[in-house]
C-alpha cells in the first residue's frame, strides 16, 4: 500500500493518538512517585538518602523508555494503562526503600551486619519488565499471531506451573512449593504461566466456543454442555487441584481456576458455566479444607487472626494491626512501624500502604488497580477478534482476581494466600510477569484502536473473527 | 461477548467494593478495638518514640526519660526508685504501666488533648513531641523518713495534709526498682518480675493504699467519734470499763488487753478510755451506739468507699447487718472491719482538720512540655464526719493518749502531737499488726498540717508487738519531717 494509492480526495480522519496526554500521565506517575520516594527519605534520615538522585534517575529512565516505546511500537493504544502501572510500581519502589531504611537502622542499632537495600534488585527487575514490556511490543506486532501458538503456551504453561516439582531446581519457601531456583537465581514460573495459560484458553476457547456453547443437554431446567465438552473445564479443574495439593499455593490454584471459568463465560456466554465452576470451586476448597492442615490451617487463622498470636495467626494479626494502627489518613511514609509485619516488602506490602498511607491512599491504589482493570476490559470490548477479546479480558481479570485474593487476604476479607501484589510487592517473577501482560494489553489496545488499515493481517485471522 | 465482558466487569467491580468496604470497616471503624489489642506493639513504639515527661517532686524528676540509642527511643529512669515505687508505679515494655505512669499516661504520654497545639506547633518545627510533667503531692523529708523507719520490716506508711488531702508520704516496705521493671531488655524485665512475684514479702503490693488490715485500736477512733456525735458522750462522760465483758447474746467474753479493768469499780471517763484503749468500754460504747452509726461514721470517713488518687485504693470494709457480738468487736477494729493505712490516715485527718475529711490526692499539678502548669488540684471536701466542736474533743482526747497514754513514743518536743495505737489481732497463731495514727500540731484552730497513719504488717517481723513500741516512733519521724522543714 502506498500512500497514492490511499489518498481518497475527501480528507482522511485521523485518529487521534493522545501520545501527548500520555506524557503528561507518564510525569504525573513520576512526580507522584518520586514525591513519595522523597517524603520516606526526609521522614526517616531528614536528608535524601546517598542513592535516591541515581535511583529516581533511573526510574525516570525507564518510564521515558515505556513512553517512546509505546509512542513508536504502539502509537493508538490506550494511553492510561501504562503510567497507571508505572504508578504502582514507582510507590512499591519507595515502599521498599521505606523498609530497607528501617532494616539497615535496625541493623545499625544492634551492631548486626548492615543489610544491602532490595530497592536496587526491584529496580533491576523493573527495568527488565519494562524493557520485556517493549519488547512484546516489538516481537508480537499482531496479538493473533500468537494464536497460532495456543498448544505450545498450554505445554510451557502447564511444564512452568508444575516446575517448582521437579527434583533439584524445586525450592519451598513458607511452606508453599512455588519457586525455581536455578544457577542462583530464584524464579516463581507460576506468575509467568499464567500468561501463558491465559494465552492457552484464549486460543483454544476461540476455536471451540461455538460447541460449547451450542451444544448442550438440559438438566433440571439448566442448561448443561454435553459430558465431552466439559473435558478441559475438568481439566483445568485437576490442574489447578494438583497445584493446591503439591504445591501448597493456594492463591495460584484459585487464580487459574477463576480465570479459566470467567473466559469460558465470556466465550461461551453460557450462565451455566458459572453455575458448573462454582459447584466445582465450592466441593474443590471443602475437598481441600477436609483432606490438607494447611487449608484447613489458613481458614482458622482467617476466622481467628488473635487466637494464636504468637505462632500460626501473626502474620496476619501484626498486617491487621498495621492497617489499624495507620486509620483513616495513616502515619504518613516514614512514620509507622510497617517493617513489624513479616514479609512487609512482598506479601504484606499492602499492610504497609495501609499503615503509612491510611484508608484514604490505599482507596486510591486500589482504585488505580480498577481502572488498569477496567482499562484491559474495555480493551477486551473494543477487540476486533474473539481472540483479542479473550486474551485481554483473561489478563484484565487475572489482574484483578489477583488483587483481590491479595488484598483481601492480608486485610482478612478472604482467608490468606499466598499472591503477590501486582507491581507493588517485591518479586522480579511477578514484576516482570505483569509488565509482560501489560505489553500484550497494549499491543492488543494498539490493534483494536488502529484505524482500519485493510488488509494488514487480516490473511492471518482466523475465519471466527466476525462472528461476535 | 461484550456483554459477558461487561458482566465480569460489574462482578470485578463488586469484588473492589468488598474491599473497599472491607478495609473502611478495619481501618475505620474497628480501628481503635484492632489497635488496642494487646498483641500491638505500636502503641508502645509509638509511646516510646516520644519522650516522656517527667514525673517531679518540687523541680527535682523522680521519673525521667533519657534518650538510648536502641528502637525504644528513650528509656525511663527513676532517682530513688524504691522509695517513691509506691506512687510512680513501673513503665514496662513488658508489663504495661503502673502507678501515676499508668494514671496519668496521657499527660505524660503527649497524647493528651490538651496538647493537640503543641503537637502541631512541634511537628512544624520539627521537634520531637514532648509529653507533659506531673507534679506530685509527696514531700521527700515525709517519704524518706517513712521509708528509712520501715527499713527492713513489712508495712506501709501513708501521711496526709488534713486541710487539703494531699498525701505527703506513701510507703511501702519491702518495696521494688521500677527500674529493673521499665528496662528495654524484655528478658531482664521478666526475670526480675517473675523474681518479685515469687517473693514471699511482696514487693509489688503497694501496701499504703492497697493492703487492708484490721485496724484494732486505732479504730476507736471511730467510735468515738461516733460517741461525740451521738450527743449522748464526752470527753469525762463516765463509762464502764470492766476486766472482763460478757458479749450479749453469746457465750464469749471480751477481755481488756491488760486483764485488769480500766478503772476503779471496772468504771473509767471516755477519755481515760481511749488514753489506755480500753476495749470494753469501747465495746460497751459500741453496743451502746449500735452497728448504724458505727457504720454512718466509719462511711463518713470514707468506709466503704474507694478512692482514686488517682490511683485505686482498696476499699476499706466496715460490715453490715453485724449482730449484737460482731457490734461489740468491729468497735474495737476487731471481726470483719478492715483498712488501708490511707483510710486511717483519713480518719487522722478529719479529726486534724475540725471534722472535715479531704478527698485525698496524690497530683498537686499537670505541666505542658514547656513546664506551663496545665491543671492545678483542686482540694474537696470528702465529708464532714464530725462537728468541729467534736472533733476538736477528740483530738484533744487524742493528744491525751500521746501525752499520758498508750501513744507516749509519738511525742514530739515542742509541739502537740495527738495520736492513737492499735494492736490488731489477726488469724490465731499470726502476730498482730502494730498501728499508730497520729495528727498533729494538734493545737492549731485552722487544723493540723500532717495526719499519719502507720502499719507493722504482723509486726513487721518484731518479737514484742505493740502500736507504741513499733508503729508510734515511725510516725514520729514523719511528722517531724512534715513539721520542721
Amino acid at each position: 500500500m502506498t500512500a497514492a494509492t490511499s489518498a481518497p480526495a475527501v480528507p482522511t480522519y485521523r485518529q487521534p493518538t493522545r501520545r501527548w496526554a500520555e506524557a503528561g500521565l507518564f510525569l504525573g506517575a513520576f512526580l507522584v512517585g518520586a514525591a513519595a520516594y522523597i517524603q520516606v527519605d526526609l521522614a526517616i534520615l531528614g536528608h535524601l538518602a546517598s542513592d535516591t538522585v541515581p535511583v529516581l534517575s533511573a526510574v525516570a529512565a525507564l518510564l521515558l523508555v515505556a513512553h517512546l516505546g509505546v509512542r513508536i511500537l504502539a502509537r493508538y493504544s490506550d494511553v492510561i494503562l501504562v503510567p497507571a502501572v508505572a504508578t504502582l510500581n514507582i510507590l512499591g519502589l519507595a515502599m521498599i526503600h521505606r523498609l530497607d531504611l528501617a532494616e539497615i537502622q535496625r541493623a545499625q542499632r544492634n551492631g548486626g551486619e548492615v543489610p544491602s537495600p532490595d530497592v536496587y534488585s526491584q529496580l533491576t527487575w523493573t527495568a527488565l519488565g519494562v524493557v520485556l514490556c517493549v519488547t512484546v511490543l516489538v516481537v508480537v506486532r499482531d496479538h493473533r499471531t500468537l494464536q497460532r501458538y495456543t498448544y505450545t503456551a498450554m505445554f510451557v504453561g502447564l511444564v512452568l506451573l508444575l516446575l517448582p516439582l521437579a527434583p533439584f531446581i524445586g525450592a519451598k519457601v513458607n511452606g508453599a512449593i512455588l519457586w525455581v531456583r536455578f544457577a542462583g537465581l530464584s524464579f516463581q514460573p507460576s506468575e509467568l504461566a499464567k500468561i501463558l495459560l491465559t494465552i492457552f484458553f484464549a486460543g483454544y476457547l476461540t476455536v471451540t466456543r461455538n460447541s460449547l456453547a451450542l451444544v448442550r443437554t438440559k438438566v433440571m431446567g439448566l442448561e448443561f454442555p454435553r459430558g465431552r465438552d466439559l473435558g478441559p473445564l475438568l481439566v483445568a479443574w485437576f490442574v489447578s487441584l494438583a497445584v493446591l495439593v503439591f504445591e501448597r499455593d493456594l492463591g495460584t490454584s484459585l487464580l487459574f481456576f477463576g480465570l479459566f471459568v470467567s473466559l469460558l463465560y465470556i466465550a461461551t456466554q453460557r450462565r451455566s458455566w458459572l453455575v458448573l465452576g462454582a459447584v466445582l470451586f465450592i466441593s474443590g476448597a471443602v475437598l481441600a479444607y477436609l483432606a490438607f492442615g494447611h487449608v484447613r490451617l489458613r481458614v482458622d487463622v482467617w476466622l481467628h487472626p488473635f487466637a494464636d498470636e504468637a505462632d500460626t495467626s501473626y502474620q496476619i494479626a501484626q498486617s491487621l494491626y498495621g492497617f489499624a494502627s495507620g486509620g483513616m489518613f495513616g502515619s504518613g511514609l516514614g512514620q509507622g512501624f510497617p517493617q513489624l509485619v513479616p514479609y512487609a516488602k512482598s506479601d504484606f506490602i499492602i499492610a504497609a500502604f495501609g499503615e503509612e498511607l491510611g484508608l484514604i491512599g490505599l482507596m486510591a491504589m486500589l482504585v488505580l488497580y480498577g481502572v488498569v482493570v477496567e482499562r484491559g476490559l474495555r480493551t477486551a470490548v473494543a477487540c476486533r477478534d474473539v481472540f483479542g477479546t479473550l486474551l485481554a479480558a483473561g489478563l484484565s481479570i487475572s489482574l484483578g482476581l489477583q488483587v483481590f485474593v491479595v488484598v483481601g487476604g492480608v486485610s482478612r476479607l478472604v482467608p490468606l494466600t499466598g499472591l503477590t501484589t501486582p507491581f507493588l510487592a517485591q518479586g522480579g517473577s511477578s514484576l516482570v510477569a505483569n509488565w509482560i501482560a501489560v505489553g500484550l494489553l497494549i499491543r492488543i489496545s494498539d490493534t483494536a484502536r488502529r484505524p482500519d488499515q485493510s488488509g494488514v493481517g487480516l490473511e492471518d485471522a482466523p475465519t471466527q473473527v466476525v462472528a461476535r | 461477548m461484550i456483554r459477558s465482558v461487561r458482566r465480569l466487569a460489574v462482578v470485578l467491580s463488586l469484588l473492589l467494593v468488598a474491599m473497599l468496604a472491607n478495609l473502611t470497616y478495619l481501618q475505620y471503624f474497628s480501628a481503635a478495638e484492632v489497635r488496642a489489642k494487646p498483641g500491638n506493639s505500636r502503641v508502645l513504639l509509638e509511646e516510646y518514640s516520644r519522650q516522656r515527661g517527667p514525673i517531679l517532686l518540687g523541680s527535682t524528676a523522680i521519673a525521667s526519660s533519657i534518650p538510648t540509642a536502641d528502637q525504644l527511643k528513650f528509656l525511663r529512669q527513676y532517682t530513688s526508685g524504691p522509695l517513691y515505687a509506691p506512687a510512680t508505679g513501673f513503665y514496662s515494655v513488658v508489663y504495661g504501666a503502673t502507678g501515676i505512669e499508668r494514671t496519668e499516661n496521657s499527660v505524660l504520654s503527649g497524647s493528651d488533648d490538651r496538647f493537640f497545639v503543641d503537637r502541631v506547633q512541634q511537628l512544624f518545627a520539627n521537634r520531637g513531641v514532648k509529653g507533659g510533667a506531673v507534679r506530685l503531692t509527696l514531700d521527700p523529708a515525709a517519704q524518706k523518713a517513712a521509708y528509712d523507719g520501715l527499713a527492713g520490716r513489712t508495712g506501709a506508711v501513708v501521711a496526709i495534709d488534713p486541710r487539703t488531702g494531699a498525701i505527703l508520704a506513701m510507703v511501702s516496705s519491702p518495696s521494688f526498682d521500677p527500674n529493673l521493671l521499665s528496662s528495654h531488655d524484655p528478658a531482664t524485665i521478666r526475670k526480675t518480675y517473675d523474681a518479685y512475684s515469687a517473693d514471699p514479702a511482696q514487693p509489688l503490693l503497694n501496701r499504703p493504699i492497697a493492703m487492708t488490715l484490721p485496724p484494732g485500736s486505732t479504730f476507736k477512733l471511730v467510735t468515738a467519734a461516733a460517741a461525740l456525735e451521738s450527743g449522748r458522750y464526752t470527753a469525762t462522760t463516765i463509762v464502764p470499763g470492766p476486766a472482763s465483758l460478757p458479749l450479749p447474746t453469746s457465750t464469749k467474753v471480751l477481755n481488756n488487753w491488760s486483764g485488769a479493768a480500766c478503772g476503779p469499780g471496772g468504771k473509767t471517763t471516755f477519755e481515760n478510755a481511749l488514753a489506755i484503749s480500753c476495749n470494753t468500754a469501747f465495746a460497751s460504747i459500741g453496743l451502746d451506739l449500735g452497728a448504724d452509726a458505727l457504720l454512718a461514721q466509719a462511711e463518713k470517713f470514707g468506709f466503704n468507699d474507694s478512692f482514686d488518687i488517682p490511683l485505686r485504693a482498696a476499699t476499706s470494709r466496715f460490715p453490715t447487718d453485724l449482730d449484737r457480738p460482731q457490734t461489740a468487736m468491729a468497735a474495737i477494729g476487731q471481726f470483719d472491719v478492715t483498712a488501708t493505712a490511707l483510710q486511717m490516715a483519713m480518719v487522722g485527718a478529719g479529726i486534724g482538720n475540725n471534722g472535715q475529711v479531704m478527698s485525698p490526692y496524690l497530683v498537686a499539678q499537670t505541666l505542658s512540655p514547656e513546664l506551663e502548669v496545665l491543671k492545678n488540684a483542686e482540694p474537696t471536701s470528702y465529708s464532714q464526719a464530725m462537728s468541729p466542736a467534736n472533733a476538736a474533743t477528740l483530738l484533744g482526747m487524742m493528744v491525751t493518749v500521746v501525752e499520758q497514754g498508750t501513744g507516749s513514743n509519738g511525742r514530739i518536743p515542742g509541739y502537740t502531737v495527738g495520736g492513737k495505737t492499735g494492736t490488731a489481732q489477726t488469724a490465731p497463731g499470726q502476730p498482730p499488726h502494730a498501728w499508730f495514727v497520729g495528727v498533729a500540731p494538734a493545737n492549731r484552730p485552722g487544723g493540723a498540717s500532717v495526719a499519719v497513719a502507720v502499719v507493722l504488717q504482723n509486726g513487721g517481723g518484731a518479737t514484742e508487738i505493740s502500736g507504741n513500741k513499733l508503729a508510734a516512733p515511725i510516725a514520729k519521724t514523719v511528722m517531724e519531717a512534715v513539721l520542721k522543714p
